[in-house]
């Protein structure tokens, strides 16, 4: 009997895992969409939406026009992102058995920075792709950061230990601040707003750069979610997957182009956010356990929800300056990381 | 099912392994031994698919390897790592899930009846299905191992591959272990090739084993052929003893130390004690016995010697359980005693020493004929004989095979039946001459130091010995109990 209620009690959790989760989104939308500098009253955010698809006109033209062009595309913005960093973040630390792996900490938002920089300020297009070519360039970028990464980590040591990836993450990182620093001392006039994007922003960008990264958060998560039973096999070790059937060089290769489509795509529209790919799936296995098939939804989840929330803080918290996002991030997700850290090395040594 | 052809491969520019070559038969446990750095391991990942072979070629149900995707050789082979860390916590029962991953088709693939059966079954196999909600970072080393077979099985595989399976184990779960994968060899058709440290347990558990040596292929037979001295002691740099296992036609290595009991020291008349109700040795150290006693009989090595007076309506259901408390009373541990019963009053036990060319022996003897027999006519008698008995001890300073001890035991017999003809004792049913009593017992220790002694037939030099103290002893003894009777 007790048997029984054991795992009741861990699918339970999972299920209590995903009310609560949505919960919270819906929470976080909410206040995103009607906190600011003009509020907006949650019964007059509702009749908008209702009224939205039917006849505008018979809204408040001021609270629509806040709600519709300003609130509700930078929430959507911000939870898109949040969820693109989280779910890649999560997927990464599955596949490299490294929990203090994410899109920041491995410089792969780093290089996906220089090449959405470059595009910027060159005033690159790729004949055909049209506004496309940001983040086409930044996932380019960014896998191609993320197989030099890995690539040099395992130069450095074979057994790919949690710290080598992540120290050769920061001098990665380091490597590609100069270079950005660099462009932008080139660029010279635009300094302040580059810096600006570079901490991260969701601000003021509408509905033009929703469309930009819908479509590579919808491929990316879904080809993550489909590799969610993998993951869970790598997270014992790439020999292992294999005996256990796992086309291990194939699977690693979808898991590392999704993660990077996804992260690209994301720092193309918003800038470096970092830690938002650490916090959230950490304290996702905290609640429910580590199956992938429940980490990567419920990552989706409250990483939209947590980079809401960041975003709410970052506009609201010193107004009417607006801090960049990745300051709040950073905030939060330094600590976890060196928690995380200092966790692993207990575990190791105990 | 699996065969090997002449492959060679490794990791840097040498090839780890070299040439070697096997074909697996169904259902048969394949033991690989080596010493550390022979290839073991490395010839295990070239069979489970992991490391390409540089040369050579590995086919399975007669296909290549190679041409199986890794799920479909997933389905057939299933492999037990050594173990390693997790970054991330599982429950024993997600963790032994995934097992059914090659089985599962599709990215939302259902969990069927048959997935949840032989995760069921895997789990209560081994034993870790009392704690399947537990997370496998909160258990020990060798659970931990238990749900990882778990987690292989689950597989159903016609093949498991595994490395070193009983480390991290102790006694009862290695038993465990392998006592379920000889079973499932027969019920689930299991075929198995494991990696071993253990010489013994290999022996055991394996139909033919694999010896390898730098990565070349020593020997591959049956474990018989394989674990001889000459090979092991070669292979392994180690000296050592091989014997046969007491219940199984299967060798047992034992290492020969360099150290040995420390100073050797030889038995004398003086290290007898005789009390009232027993005869008493204690021996410098322990001395390797042969021997009918009461407790302590068989070959064995052994500290204490006793024998012990009982009366002559002595009646105990369990004289084993007796004589044991009776050791221990008088503060000898009864593991490392050998004791006998006699009724003959233990002041007339004659001990004589017996020296020629520096090999020596102490020899004592308590008879009593009251009950002799003549072994040729014993299948006439029909009742329970009483009890009367001659017990003869042989103490041998020397060195003795185990051939040695054997003839020892037969020289002493003879010289004993010998005595007894000379005494003309009689067998009282039958009136012909007696060979023995029916009680009879012998022993024969000797300390393992000092001159070898390969054989003690009766015209060795130890067989004279033997048999000239045995007759001078038991022909005294017999004196002593006639006079003692009153009989002449």
């Amino acid at each position: 009997m007790q048997k029984r209620s054991i795992l009741m009690f861990s699918l339970n959790k999972v299920w209590a895992g995903y009310a609560v989760s949505i919960l919270l989104l819906l929470t976080a939308f909410t206040l995103g969409v009607t906190v600011g500098s003009v509020r907006v009253p949650v019964m007059e955010m509702l009749s908008i939406f209702a009224g939205a698809f039917s006849n505008r006109e018979a809204l408040d033209p001021m609270f629509s026009s806040i709600v519709l062009d300003i609130r509700f595309p930078r929430v959507i913005l911000a939870a898109l992102v949040g969820a693109s960093l989280a779910i890649a973040g999560a997927s990464f630390q599955g596949l490299l058995k490294n929990p203090l792996a994410d899109p920041y900490t491995l410089g792969v938002s780093s290089g996906a920075s220089v090449g959405a920089v470059a595009t910027i300020f060159l005033g690159l297009t790729i004949p055909g792709l049209g506004s496309f070519t940001l983040p086409v360039i930044s996932i380019l970028a960014a896998l191609l950061t993320l197989i030099i990464v890995l690539g040099f980590a395992r130069m450095v040591e074979k057994s790919m230990k949690m710290e080598t990836i992540i120290l050769t993450g920061i001098i990665f990182s380091s490597f590609l601040g100069s270079i950005l620093s660099l462009m932008i001392a080139l660029t010279g006039d635009e300094l302040r707003q580059i810096i600006n994007w570079l901490l991260g922003s969701v601000s003021m960008r509408g509905w033009e750069y929703i469309r930009l990264i819908a479509p590579f958060f919808v491929i990316g998560a879904l080809l993550l979610i489909w590799n969610a039973r993998e993951l869970n096999a790598m997270a014992f070790g790439e020999e292992r997957a294999q005996h256990l059937g796992v086309n291990v060089q194939r699977r690693k290769f979808v898991v590392l182009a999704s993660g990077s489509l996804l992260t690209g795509a994301a720092v193309a529209v918003s800038g470096t956010i970092g830690f938002v790919g650490l916090v959230v799936p950490h304290m996702v296995r905290m609640l429910t356990g580590s199956d992938h098939r429940h980490v990567l939804p419920l990552s989706i989840l409250n990483g939209a929800s947590l980079l809401i929330l960041c975003d709410l803080v970052a506009r609201t918290i010193v107004a009417p300056t607006e801090l960049p996002i990745g300051v709040i991030t950073a905030l939060i997700g330094a600590p976890v990381f060196g928690l995380i850290l200092i966790q692993k090395r207990k575990e190791r040594r105990g | 099912m699996l065969k090997a052809s002449k492959i060679s491969g490794g990791y840097g520019e040498k090839n780890v392994v070299k040439n070697v070559s096997f074909e697996l038969q169904k259902q048969e446990i394949l033991g690989i031994l080596g010493p550390n750095g022979s290839g073991k391991t490395t010839l295990m990942k070239m069979i489970s698919g992991l490391l390409p072979c540089r040369s050579g070629d590995v086919s399975f149900k007669d296909q290549p390897l190679k041409s199986y995707s890794a799920k479909q050789l997933a389905r057939e082979i299933a492999v037990l790592p050594q173990l390693h860390s997790h970054a991330f916590d599982y429950t024993v029962r997600e963790t032994v899930s995934m097992g059914r991953y090659p089985h599962q088709k599709g990215m939302f693939a259902p969990w069927t009846a048959q997935d949840e059966k032989a995760v069921k079954e895997a789990m209560k196999q081994t034993g870790v299905l009392e704690f399947e909600g537990k997370s496998i970072q909160d258990l020990s080393g060798g659970e931990r191992q238990r749900v990882f077979l778990a987690q292989a099985l689950a597989q159903e595989p016609k093949l498991l591959l595994l490395d070193e399976p009983t480390n991290h184990l102790d006694l009862s779960y290695q038993k465990q272990l392998l006592d379920l994968l000889k079973e499932w060899t027969e019920t689930h058709e299991l075929t198995v090739i494991s990696i071993f440290h253990d010489l013994n347990i290999a022996s055991l558990y394996c139909d033919r084993l694999l010896l390898l040596h730098n990565g070349e292929t020593v020997q591959l037979a049956e474990p018989g052929h394989v674990m001889n001295k000459e090979t092991v002691e070669r292979v392994y740099q180690a000296r050592v003893h091989t014997q046969s296992h007491p219940e199984l036609p299967k060798p047992q290595v034992t290492l020969l130390p360099n150290h040995g009991q420390g100073m050797p020291s030889e038995i004398t008349k003086d290290h007898f004690t005789i009390t009232a109700d027993h005869i008493h040795v204690t021996a410098p150290q322990s001395l390797k016995t042969l021997s009918s006693a009461v407790i302590g009989a068989g070959l064995g090595w052994y500290h204490h010697f006793v024998n012990r007076h009982v009366p002559m309506d002595y009646e105990c259901d369990d004289s084993y359980e007796d004589m044991k408390m009776y050791a221990s009373k008088n503060g000898w541990n009864a593991a490392d005693t050998v004791g006998m019963m006699t009724a003959v009053l233990v002041e007339d036990v004659v001990i004589r020493e017996y020296e020629e060319n520096g090999l020596s022996v102490v020899i004592a003897v308590t008879a009593g004929v009251g009950n002799s027999v003549d072994v040729s006519l014993s299948h006439e008698r029909d009742r329970e004989a009483t009890i009367g008995t001659i017990n003869s001890w042989i103490f041998i300073n020397g060195k003795l095979s185990d051939e040695a001890f054997i003839q020892a035991m037969m020289t002493a017999t003879e010289a004993k039946v010998k005595a007894l003809q000379n005494a003309d004792v009689k067998d009282p049913l039958t009136g012909t001459l007696a060979t023995g009593t029916s009680t009879d017992s012998a022993m024969v220790a000797a300390t393992q130091h000092g001159p070898f002694v390969q054989y003690a037939g009766s015209i060795t030099p130890l067989g004279k010995l033997i048999g000239k103290g045995i007759v001078e002893c038991t022909t005294e003894a017999i004196k002593i109990y006639r006079k003692r009777k009153g009989i002449s």
